[in-house]
């Protein structure tokens, strides 16, 4: 059980749980130093504390061009994309009170995908180009589910299911882009499909932090009305939430989140559907733990990018497959302690 | 009459018409109300009196819960409206709504690992505010909503290890919370054993007099609603067919036309009030 504390001055009242507060400070803490690692390491190693002197602005002028321009929007783009698609994670279990409801297995990454493949194999557009095709194809498949799915209002059930559907189509269809493909466009597709960091610069970090920027505070600010649509429509609406109307909204930001973080480093495997659960189960808070999720992603994003990058010298592994053989191995753990405990 | 300030809402349209006695706050004028193609009711006129335990009674598909939604703005009317201190109820905004009137609903799931304080808690939603989160009032009104309804020695135990009793205990306790004048409750003792049905209903009565709250529930069972109503409204083909106190109305003749069932109504050996006894092996059709 997780206790709530109050803090109050005047008329001004905020409540909290001091072991989600932990959590959630633990795990932004992790990621930094996680993320100093990382601008550390690579061919040019540098030691933590010469990082934060560079990072500070006073370090050596070779360092800075390694720390600024080479190592860090790679850092910063691996924070990002595992905070946003955690947060996407979060929000898309709780709309749908369904553990297994992330972008992944919806479909939405998917859709994010099919729009990078059509600009990579049939247009052959830039990487800004190919960032745009996945957040058009996020966003047109999180409106082609919502309009399959809704009826008289949207059911966790219903948007599951339908967004399973949509997946094995858009993974068809997937298929057929890459098979129409020439062999150097296919190369940079898989890639791109399997998730990966490498040369990401500034260019890609920059449309993911404004829309993490623009979308985290409302989001946030609704967590009190998210908790209470966990409670059923009728519930909900009884205590004057809007329902459907909030219930849209955070959709819309989830699948915002999910296509931006995809465009930025392709379709990510597992973050989203891992960090929520792995979140919930240190804060042991009910509700979607929005904040300490958003951490955890960040920290398990970049620490993955890390490990792919030093696992096997020589080789630099996509950082998609170390989040997806991480990610899997832990979905079929959950499984197994859930089937255990009786839950699911 | 306007109580509350919600009443000054500038979209509300204040009604003078039917303020015929006795006073109400909640009143349904006119309403059709259909799901989909599916008529409900139509042209259904209903009026809450104030201060009253109301429960509407009825056969399966007679519209009462869909008429309790439609009081409760969960159902928009396709004609007709619903007036809420003389302001038309859906017009105005969820979460004022929400301060005047609350709704326990059929079914709600508690979230995993929620305690009971913290579901009684989420109760003060509608008074709350991004930086007004946990107010000494909502700390009072949890606190006292707990003791009224007899949970809170279960307040830091699981939701989902409660007896169903208890756990239906814990979501009234929740409405409670919510300090609303007007409480509706759509079958609040459904799949609930008998003693648990007696003892929900018991905290009902208790609520209506102790806490002056306007109480209105849907019930099934006709000799629940006759002994705990103070008006009764019965439904049949979504049409009132009478309303009243029970003591007034409930007789053999509408309970075989509202029904269909033949019986005695006899006093209630312990209440007094009228107490339906089916007839025995006889056929229920005319």
């Amino acid at each position: 059980m997780s206790v709530l504390r109050v803090v109050r001055w005047g008329r001004t009242s905020l409540r909290y749980r001091p072991r989600a507060l932990a959590v959630g400070a633990a795990c932004a803490l992790l990621a930094l130093a996680l993320g100093v690692l990382a601008v550390g390491s690579g061919e040019y190693p540098l030691a933590p504390a010469d990082v934060l002197r560079t990072l500070a602005g006073q370090g050596h002028p070779a360092d800075a061009f390694i720390v600024r321009d080479v190592r860090l929007p790679r850092v910063i783009t691996a924070l990002a994309v595992g905070a946003a698609l955690a947060l996407a994670g979060a929000l898309f279990q709780s709309l749908t009170r369904n553990p297994l409801g992330s972008p992944d297995i919806l479909g939405f990454t998917a859709g994010a995908a099919t729009g990078a493949l059509v600009v990579i194999v049939l247009v052959g557009g830039s990487s800004l180009a190919l960032a745009g095709g996945a957040v058009a194809g996020g966003l047109l498949t999180g409106v082609l589910i919502y309009a399959l799915a809704w009826r008289h209002g949207l059911h966790g059930y219903r948007l599951v299911l339908t967004g399973i559907g949509v997946l094995a189509i858009l993974t068809g269809v997937n298929g057929y882009l890459l098979t129409r493909a020439q062999i150097t466009e296919a190369g940079r597709a898989v890639l791109w499909l399997t998730g990966s960091l490498d040369g990401r610069g500034w260019d890609s970090a920059g449309p993911l932090l404004v829309a993490l920027a623009a979308l985290l505070p409302p989001v946030v600010a609704s967590a009190r009305a998210l908790h209470l649509l966990e409670l059923g429509d009728d519930a909900a609406a009884a205590l004057g939430v809007p329902v459907e109307r909030l219930r849209l909204a955070l959709l819309a930001a989830a699948v915002l989140l999910a296509s931006f973080a995809a465009a930025a480093a392709g379709p990510v495997a597992f973050v989203a559907l891992t960090a929520p659960q792995l979140a919930r189960r240190m804060t042991r808070a009910p509700g979607p733990n929005l904040l300490p999720s958003a951490c955890l992603g960040a920290a398990l994003l970049v620490g993955a990018d890390l490990l792919a990058q030093r696992a096997f010298p020589g080789h630099l592994l996509p950082v998609g497959v170390v989040t997806g053989l991480v990610g899997g191995g832990y979905l079929v753990w959950l499984l197994a302690t859930e089937r255990r405990a009786g839950r699911i | 009459m306007s109580r509350t300030p919600a009443a000054e809402h500038p979209h509300g349209k204040r009604n003078d018409m039917g303020r015929t006695a006795p006073p109400s706050r909640l009143r349904g004028e006119g309403l059709t109300l259909a799901y989909d193609q599916r008529t409900i009711a139509e042209d259904l006129t209903v009026a809450i009196p104030d201060d009253s335990f109301t429960v509407i009674v009825g056969p399966n598909a007679c519209g009462k819960s869909t008429l309790l939604r439609a009081l409760a703005r969960m159902l928009r009317p396709r004609a007709g409206r619903v007036l809420l201190d003389g302001a038309e109820l859906h017009s105005r905004p969820a979460r004022q709504v929400a301060r005047t009137l609350g709704l326990l609903p059929q079914s709600s799931t508690a979230p995993d690992g929620i305690t009971v304080a913290d579901l009684v808690a989420r109760g003060r939603y509608p008074h709350q505010g991004l930086l007004r989160q946990w107010s000494r009032l909502d700390e009072r009104a949890v606190r006292a909503s707990m003791e009224a309804t007899g949970v809170a020695a279960l307040a830091d135990r699981y939701v989902d290890e409660l007896s169903g009793g208890q756990r239906q205990r814990v979501w009234i306790a929740m409405a409670i919370a919510q300090q609303t004048p007007l409480l509706l409750l759509d079958e609040p003792t459904t799949y609930l054993d008998i003693q648990h049905q007696i003892d929900v209903l018991d905290l009902c009565a208790q609520l209506h007099e102790e806490q002056g709250r306007t109480l209105v529930a849907v019930l099934h069972d006709l000799n629940h609603a006759a002994r705990y109503a103070t008006h009764l409204i019965a439904l049949r083909d979504g049409r009132v067919v009478a309303q009243g106190p029970p003591g007034e109305i409930v007789t053999a003749d509408l309970v075989h036309e509202v029904f269909g069932l033949r019986c005695q109504v006899i006093p209630d050996p312990e209440t007094g009030t009228p107490l339906v006894v089916p007839a025995a092996r006889r056929r229920a059709a005319v």
